[in-house]
């Protein structure tokens, strides 16, 4: 190993690799903040420049820089307007957006830029050591696991989001799988509920629904109730960037089980970021003192750290089935395989056998990535902050025109426009009565793999029999149940224990 | 009947008609060799609407009241001493650039929103947001349309 880490640094380290790996990390955060960009579309528009470098590492290295811009330019706009671009920093919203209304903006940007920078590098150590086992436990999912591994993640977040309220969170990601069977599915080529529209055959787009459900009903609240916007004008501040020494101590835990949890995540193929991150701000309100688990939603700087740690590591958990099977476990690494195969590199496992360069290449670059990312980072944040202090009259029309931006440029259809306008309208008068909107967007995210799953578990057992047949499909499905119903028994519990206390008196 | 359940109703009224398509008019066209399948288009949409319509009746028939929203959230109970008036008129201000996006061209489309979003939340002083409106509209258009080559339509359609 010791012969790879060598030949990746000499090979990652030249002048030539070096600068790509900062021109990556710079174009990829730019894009990355507008909101409607992810990495996905990011890296399919870089593609053309990185097969023209024409070096398989080269081109490896500026993609992967410009793939981890990308994620922390996402997590820029999640925290400052609300607008999570990208559906693995969803979750970073959760917390980091109240934290910079409270004025604590540049705060929550450092906590974003550390906990994503410790979580990448643990992800790339990880990997180095992993990647060959690893590919072997993968394959051991199949897609009834998945489906459980869903239906898990599911009830985690509804079990969270609900708050005490976890009747509306489970309604709310029901609706979101309804909307994800809107439009055609991949096993069925047929389209299904389009209603005649259109526009709907392809589904909802998931940018649309994104911004739907959380720039423009934030956006609408802040013109209805301008106090809501921090009081005097406390929102326009940056705050000091510095994080204290107490916010280090809450971090640091957090950000490392996190960065393991996250990548063994995204080790597997379709989980990816996206259920990383989540996962990752469930587990860690569950495992928070009932004092820090009422913070979490309302800024907690935990909250914050865990899903940009956990993402941050699944991004290079993803890298393992791409590198050692050839097999792509998300959007953005399968466009990555196919940059690679037009630079005729077939990933697999030979690969490490047969180009090593590549291989180390790649986990190095991904390390340097991380340090450049932070150091480019950490300065630039009081100028990214200073969006926050432009005056409502422009900051409010801009934050509208990302919004629509966004949803258009990936239909190129003004009808996407439409649907965004009426979906907020709706997800605005949700809001107002108190149902959570998140679980309906991931319901969203996930609904279409997990009905691909479930088909396809049906199809190999020809019924519902995997469900009982597979011991970790029904372990998975028990502890989701056990999840759904453990807020309640825990309330009834504490209620009880109240009463028992007062009766005693 | 608080908002929470007239919202629970709705989507019970969702439910039973996505229900119903599921149930009952789905399959008719269904070809007959996938009918032998153990899985058709519609049994996942069927299984979400009964969960959807079990879950919407309880929230229906069980929901407590909800608590009073902090002072920081909207409460609709009061939705009139908001301003009301202007989150409607950028809402036609929106669904007017959705209209006019691809007629009048993406630069002009959107000064207009900018301009006007502006001036309805209390910027008169339109030189400068013109100003602002015209430098976004601009280098936006040549970040989208001429670094990354996705295209948008600058000008309105009588001039290119």
């Amino acid at each position: 190993m010791l012969d790879g880490i060598l030949l990746g640094l000499t090979t990652a380290l030249s002048i030539q690799n070096l600068f790509l790996v900062t021109m990556g990390c710079i174009i990829g955060t730019l894009i990355g903040m507008l909101p409607g960009l992810g990495p996905m579309s990011i890296i399919a528009i870089m593609i053309p420049i990185a097969i023209g470098i024409g070096d398989p590492s080269g081109a490896m290295i500026l993609l992967a820089g410009v793939y981890y811009g990308a994620i922390f330019g996402g997590s820029t706009s999640s925290i400052l307007i609300n607008a999570p671009g990208v559906a693995s920093t969803v979750a970073t919203s959760f917390d980091g957006y109240p934290m910079a209304r409270r004025g604590q903006a540049g705060k929550a940007l450092t906590i974003a830029a550390i906990s994503s920078f410790i979580g990448g590098s643990v992800g790339a150590i990880l990997l180095m050591i992993f990647a060959p086992a690893l590919s072997s436990v993968a394959l051991l999912f199949h897609s009834a696991e998945y489906f459980a591994l869903m239906v898990l993640g599911l009830a985690a977040i509804a079990a969270f989001a609900g708050q005490g309220n976890v009747a509306k969170a489970v309604l709310m990601t029901i609706l979101g799988l309804i909307m994800a069977t809107v439009g055609e599915g991949a096993l069925f080529n047929a389209a299904r509920f389009t209603m005649g529209f259109p526009s709907l055959q392809s589904g909802f787009g998931f940018i649309t629904l994104a911004m739907a459900m959380f720039a423009l009903p934030e956006a609408m609240f802040l013109v209805m109730h301008p106090a809501r916007s921090g009081k005097g004008g406390k929102a326009g501040e940056i705050g000091k960037l510095r994080i204290t020494r107490q916010d280090a101590r809450d971090m640091a835990p957090v950000v490392g089980r996190q960065s393991i949890q996250g990548f063994f995540i995204g080790v597997l193929p379709g989980a990816g970021a996206t259920i990383a991150s989540f996962l990752g701000y469930a587990v860690e309100r569950n495992l928070a003192s009932p004092k820090e688990r009422e913070q979490f939603g309302k800024g907690s700087v935990k909250g914050l750290a865990a899903p940009e740690a956990a993402n941050n590591a699944a991004c290079s958990g993803s890298f393992v089935p791409l590198l050692t099977l050839g097999i792509p476990g998300s959007g953005t690494t399968a466009i990555l395989l196919g940059a690679l195969i037009s630079l005729n590199v077939t990933p697999g496992p030979r690969l490490m056998t047969d180009s090593p360069e590549i291989f180390w290449a790649v986990i190095i670059s991904m390390y340097i990535g991380n340090v450049v990312l932070l150091i480019l980072n950490l300065p630039l944040i009081p100028y990214i902050a200073k969006l926050l202090a432009v005056p409502r009259p422009y900051l409010i029309p801009f934050i509208l025109f990302f919004t629509l931006m966004g949803s258009y440029i990936g239909q190129n259809n003004p009808t996407e426009l439409l649907i965004l306008v009426l979906l907020g309208l709706g997800a605005t008068a949700l809001r107002m009565a108190n149902y959570p909107l998140a679980p309906l967007l991931i319901g969203f995210i996930l609904g279409r793999m997990m009905e691909d799953n479930f088909s396809r578990a049906m199809q190999l057992y020809r019924g519902p029999s995997f469900i009982w047949e597979r011991p970790m499909t029904a372990a998975l499905l028990v502890l989701a149940a056990i999840l759904l119903v453990l807020p309640s028994w825990r309330a009834r519990r504490e209620r009880k224990r109240s009463l028992d206390s007062s009766m005693g008196d | 009947m608080a908002l929470d359940r007239w919202l629970a109703l709705a989507i019970l009224g969702l439910c039973l008609v996505y229900g119903y398509t599921a149930w009952f008019t789905m399959d008719a066209n269904l070809p007959r060799f996938m009918q032998r399948n153990p899985v058709w288009p519609s049994t996942f949409p069927k299984a979400l609407s009964v969960m959807g319509a079990i879950c919407a009746m309880y929230i229906l028939v069980f929901q407590k009241p909800m608590d009073a929203p902090g002072e920081d959230d909207v409460d609709y109970r009061k939705l009139l001493s908001y301003n009301w008036v202007q989150a409607l008129a950028l809402i036609a201000l929106m669904l007017l650039y959705a209209v006019c996006l691809r007629p009048l061209g993406f630069i002009g489309a959107t000064m207009g929103f900018l301009i006007i979003g502006a001036w309805i939340l209390g910027e008169r002083r339109v030189h400068i947001s013109a100003l602002v409106a015209a430098i976004a509209a601009g280098s936006i258009w040549y970040l989208v349309s001429e670094v990354l080559g996705i295209f948008l339509r600058p000008l309105p359609f009588f001039l290119m």
